[in-house]
């Protein structure tokens, strides 16, 4: 067993893990894959980003985020409302993958590294850590809120000819939730959580 | 470059794909495997039949493609009338109301995209298969995009979602999702699988072979 050791993902090349400079990013030396980066206070950021994560995520499926008005006719609508019509319509597989892809996988990833980094963050192993790590990084290809957000302001646009839109306070928190988690999932180091495994 | 490259196959060492553990595998069923000894992953030195799973998605996904640009991906009900709109004349529309910058999205996120992604893949393939030495570095990136990009595809989809969502005016106006709309997800969801399990670390192993 090697510590020192890493394998390119993409082209197998072997590299000896060397410390990196002040944001530096490490290169595979034959493909040019990031082998890892250098990830300042890692822990504390994440688990902070997360926590922020999951009351944005709270605000952003309770209210509904867009809400439109034609001739005295006002029609609201939440994320799993949209889910809900689809499986009335019965697209049950639509409406599985669009609930898994834009709620249960985004609330799998939050609760998920509160579970891992809190425990990690007081010192502790939380039970069965390589699995649920382990879930949560095949997970995160899923997570796909911020192409649902392209998804709005599409749909914006094609109604806005129709009716008027009105955008809610969902709208806004499901907006700066995809960054939110994307500044949780950029400063994560995963070697964080496997480091402690080793050493256990 | 290609004389000093020493590989993890190279050394009889694997790479654990969750926690990037190199480490010295236990024989399993003939070939280097088993289980992480640190975080408990299953260890392969390369994706399994990583080339023919490869292909049956791409295949079915080929398939799959079709019914999705043929058929109706909305039914539009508007004061008594149904209008049915495929991918394609979604995106004609939003040129005709002069909304382009909006068709050129949809246009690159759900055709586009998905083509390109079967295209690239089949492309990989096959140069794989015929044992190319044909420019690894550009093939790695080219796949490195195809597996960022396939996500932007659902666009379609999430659009669907929030329409069918908010335009139910009862008889004024009332969207549903057709028949391609399925079709359609299960391209983008069979790709997303087909550039999961394809192993970029076979370019760069026909590369090896004829170095030795």
């Amino acid at each position: 067993m090697t510590n020192s050791l890493i394998a390119c993902h993409h082209c197998d090349l072997l590299h000896r893990v060397q410390p990196l400079t002040n944001s530096g990013v490490a290169q595979c030396m034959r493909c040019g894959t990031v082998l890892y980066r250098r990830k300042k206070d890692s822990l504390n950021r994440t688990l902070a980003l997360t926590i922020a994560g999951l009351i944005l995520f709270v605000i952003a499926n309770a209210y509904p985020f867009l809400a439109m008005k034609s001739e005295g006719l006002v029609q609201e609508t939440t994320l799993l409302a949209g889910v809900k019509e689809l499986y009335a319509q019965n697209m049950w597989g639509l409406a599985a993958l669009v609930l898994f892809t834009t709620f249960l996988t985004p609330f799998i990833q939050i609760s998920g590294m509160l579970y891992v980094l809190l425990p990690l963050k007081f010192n502790r192993l939380p039970w069965r850590l390589p699995f649920i790590f382990r879930f949560l990084q095949n997970i995160q290809p899923w997570g796909m809120m911020e192409v649902f957000m392209l998804g709005i302001l599409v749909a914006i646009v094609k109604l806005a000819k129709m009716a008027s839109i009105i955008p809610g306070i969902a709208l806004y928190s499901f907006a700066a939730l995809i960054l939110v988690l994307a500044g949780a999932m950029a400063s994560l180091d995963p070697d964080i959580v496997w480091d402690r495994l080793g050493e256990n | 470059m290609a004389e000093d490259s020493m590989t993890a196959l190279k050394a009889s060492l694997v790479s654990c794909h969750s926690c990037n553990l190199v480490c010295r595998a236990p024989l399993f069923r003939g070939k280097l495997g088993g289980a992480c000894p640190r975080c408990g992953a299953v260890l392969h030195q390369r994706k399994p039949n990583s080339i023919s799973r490869t292909w049956a998605l791409v295949i079915a996904a080929l398939i799959f493609y079709i019914p999705a640009n043929v058929l109706p991906i909305t039914l539009t009900t508007s004061l008594g009338k149904i209008q049915s709109d495929t991918i394609m004349s979604g995106v004609i529309y939003f040129i005709t109301t002069g909304s382009w910058p909006i068709a050129l999205v949809i246009f690159i996120a759900s055709i586009v995209v998905p083509l390109a992604k079967l295209l690239i893949l089949t492309f990989l393939l096959i140069s794989l298969q015929r044992k190319s030495q044909w420019r690894p570095h550009d093939r790695t990136r080219l796949y490195r995009i195809t597996e960022a990009v396939g996500r932007w595809s659902m666009l379609d989809i999430y659009v669907i979602t929030i329409l069918v969502a908010l335009v139910k005016l009862g008889a004024l106006a009332s969207i549903e999702a057709g028949p391609a709309a399925l079709y359609f997800a299960a391209v983008v969801v069979i790709t997303i699988f087909a550039a999961m399990s394809f192993d970029p670390r076979l370019i760069w192993d026909s590369m090896e072979k004829n170095h030795d």
